[in-house]
């Protein structure tokens, strides 16, 4: 992979950045004044004229948007109108809650997209094969937060096997990271299938048979590593949006990580975390694409010779 | 030509015809026999009642024009017939196991070690996200339980044996790194790698320009001569046929219309589809500006044949018996044509 490859990829990710932080600084400034919603209707104006030169809300939007970015590039991400300590700081207590939601309901996604994927398409045209895309079809259109709900009333309700809410225990990760990993997977599933299909029908299958390679290693040593190429794009994706997919799911069962935070805090109008759960997450994506990039390089040897190709 | 392992005789036609006439010398191990090998789907078939044989360190060419069934034919001789086709009849015996009978873990016991398929199309043929050196190693480890370590050196012999020059860094090259004419023999390393008895060649080097084509099969030949494997080669080139073919089996429109010693086939084609071949390369090789002469008319679609003789709609000798499906007969010793007038012409 090349430096100039990165540089760009990593331009890219920054702009990326940029707009995700400015598209939410802007609506929340527009969308309602935090003073007004944390005080109470009958507070002095001089009282409220001083939370808001506190919190810097005086100044002109030009001029708070500056000093945002200023001291957000610096390190410094304000401080939380709730909790006066530091946005940043606030927010890092809850990310390994999420992070533990996150990659559970990411490894979910993962071995059970991939292998009913996989199946699929072995399968193709069989009972496997059909139950296979239904699943994907049921994962694609249910809405999360409905896929929650169900969850909850058959596993904490008709059966109590499984508490619904909270982060006390293990028990409590299982239907949050089940219902995240489920959603997930029946897209995983679909797009492992219709990958693997093609591959299977590529020549170079038919001579992996002649050489006589049995079933197991045609698949293993062949047809999936030439599958995974677009499959791993997929998953960087899911990955990025899992942590957003979080803040649903963690509404609904009450788990303790930054989507919660985020929902209370879009409530409270606490500015700072919002912004700061936003860029989190933001950096996020941009991340995982940034390392999708460049395991793409290093699973298709195809892609550096083309891009060498390109620059010239 | 070496004159002993010509003489070998190609089966003809099947279940009601004559029986396949044997000669009296003693003959090399019969290695391939496909026996009315009908291929298609439930509404047509693209490859009927074919029969052929070759022998240890013969070398079959089977030459036709495209669509013709000549791929279908070796894919079914590997077991490989490609889905949704079917054999519907016919039997394939290799080295005296009839490969029905055999399971798929049988068959891939035997594929790649005693036969080997070397793909019309090498680079799409190989796998493109593995070194080369590993796809052919691979056959090693699977067949010969050589561990990794040695089938990748082994490998590089291999790859040295093909006249890939430095082949050490080669076997750590991917597919699209090569020349179309390196991957075509890097596939041929990768079918030699296990010395098998069968080497099917599909236009192997119909997609290389003139100067490579020639190194391969004089390559092929060598190592075939090595190996003492039977070669069944496909092309639809007459010069490679007279170059490289101990018989050769003509087909048009899914069957065998001539099956002949090389020598016979060139002095005196007793099939008109075959003559008009012929008559083709002599064009093309006299006048290099004029038109190449073609034979007129095109292949009849599989499901759309004319009755009778497939050939008839385009044949210059098209009689009123033609209207009869001419049967595939023997015209002179070990000469097969499938024409009511074959013997017939000079
Ligand atoms: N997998 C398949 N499914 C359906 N039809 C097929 C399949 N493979 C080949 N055919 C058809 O069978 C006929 C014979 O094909 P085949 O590939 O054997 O021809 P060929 O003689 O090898 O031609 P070429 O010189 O173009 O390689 C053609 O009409 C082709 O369209
Ligand atoms: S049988 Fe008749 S139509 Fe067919 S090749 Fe012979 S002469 Fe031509
Ligand atoms: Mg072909």
């Amino acid at each position: 992979m090349r430096l100039q490859f990165i540089l760009a990829k990593l331009t890219r990710g920054c702009l990326t950045l940029l707009l995700a932080v400015t598209f939410v600084f802007i609506v929340l400034r527009v969308s309602g004044d935090p003073v007004a919603m944390m005080l109470p209707d009958d507070t002095p104006p001089a009282i409220v004229a001083e939370y808001r030169a506190a919190w810097g809300l005086d100044r002109s939007l030009p001029e708070q948007y500056v000093r945002y970015i200023w001291s957000a590039v610096q390190g410094d991400l304000g401080y939380s109108f709730r909790d006066d300590r530091p946005a940043l700081e606030v927010v890092l207590e809850r990310v390994p809650m999420t992070l533990l939601l996150g990659l559970s309901g990411f490894a979910i996604t993962v071995v059970v997209g991939l292998v009913t994927g996989i199946a699929a398409a072995l399968k193709r045209g069989t009972g496997i094969d059909h139950a296979a895309m239904a699943f994907s079809i049921f994962g694609h259109s249910m809405p999360n937060f409905f896929l929650a709900i169900l969850m909850i009333l058959l596993f904490s309700m008709m059966w109590r096997v499984l508490p619904s809410s909270g982060g006390a225990t293990w028990w409590h990760l299982i239907l949050p990271a089940v219902t995240l990993g489920i959603i997930n997977a029946g897209t995983v599933a679909r797009f492992t299938r219709s990958s693997m299909l093609e591959v299977l029908h590529q020549p170079y299958m038919r001579t992996a048979r002649a050489k006589g390679l049995k079933l197991t290693r045609r698949v293993v040593a062949h047809a999936i590593p030439n599958a995974a190429i677009p499959v791993v794009t997929v998953l960087g994706l899911r990955l990025g949006s899992l942590i957003a997919g979080a803040v649903v799911v963690e509404t609904v069962f009450a788990w303790p990580g930054i989507g919660l935070m985020l929902v209370n805090a879009v409530g409270q109008r606490d500015l700072p975390v919002v912004q700061t759960i936003v860029l989190l997450v933001a950096l996020t994506m941009v991340l995982t694409n940034f390392i999708v990039d460049l395991t793409y390089g290093w699973l298709d040897p195809r892609i550096e010779t083309r891009e060498a190709k390109e620059d010239r | 030509m070496t004159t002993l392992e010509v003489e070998a005789l190609s089966a003809g036609p099947n279940r009601q015809r004559t029986p396949v006439p044997r000669p009296p010398t003693p003959q090399a191990e019969t290695v391939l026999t496909v026996d009315g090998l009908t291929v298609g789907t439930a509404r047509a078939d693209l490859v009927i009642d074919v029969s052929i044989e070759v022998r240890a360190g013969e070398t079959l060419c089977l030459v036709g024009e495209s669509g013709c069934g000549k791929s279908l034919t070796c894919l079914a001789a590997m077991g490989l017939t490609p889905e949704p086709l079917t054999r519907k009849a016919g039997q394939i015996s290799f080295l005296g196991d009839d490969l029905s009978r055999l399971n798929e873990n049988q068959l891939a016991d035997i594929r790649g070690r005693d036969m080997a398929m070397i793909f019309q199309d090498a680079m799409a043929a190989l796998n493109p996200v593995r070194r080369v050196g590993m796809q052919i190693a691979e056959v090693l480890v699977v067949h010969r339980g050589l561990t990794w370590r040695q089938a990748e050196k082994q490998a590089i012999d291999l790859l040295a044996s093909v006249e890939i020059a430095d082949p050490q860094s080669r076997a750590k090259a991917y597919p699209h790194q090569l020349s179309g004419g390196m991957c075509q023999r890097v596939m041929i390393a990768m079918a030699l790698a296990c010395r098998p008895k069968l080497l099917i060649a599909d236009e192997a080097t119909t997609a290389l320009d003139v100067t490579t084509q020639a190194q391969i099969l004089k390559l092929m030949r060598e190592l075939q001569a090595e190996t003492g494997a039977a070669m069944i080669f496909v092309t639809h080139d007459l010069g490679v046929v007279a170059e490289i073919a101990d018989r050769v089996a003509v087909m048009y429109s899914g069957r065998v219309v001539e099956n002949a010693v090389v020598d016979d086939l060139f002095e005196g084609p007793q099939h008109p589809y075959t003559r008009g071949l012929m008559a083709c390369r002599l064009h093309a090789a006299s006048e290099s500006h004029g038109r190449i002469a073609a034979i007129e008319g095109t292949v009849p679609s599989p499901a759309r044949r004319p009755e009778g003789c497939s050939f008839r709609l385009r044949c210059p000798h098209a009689a009123e018996q033609c209207i009869e499906p001419p049967a595939l007969r023997p015209v002179r010793g070990g000469h097969w044509a499938a024409c009511h007038f074959a013997g017939d012409f000079a």
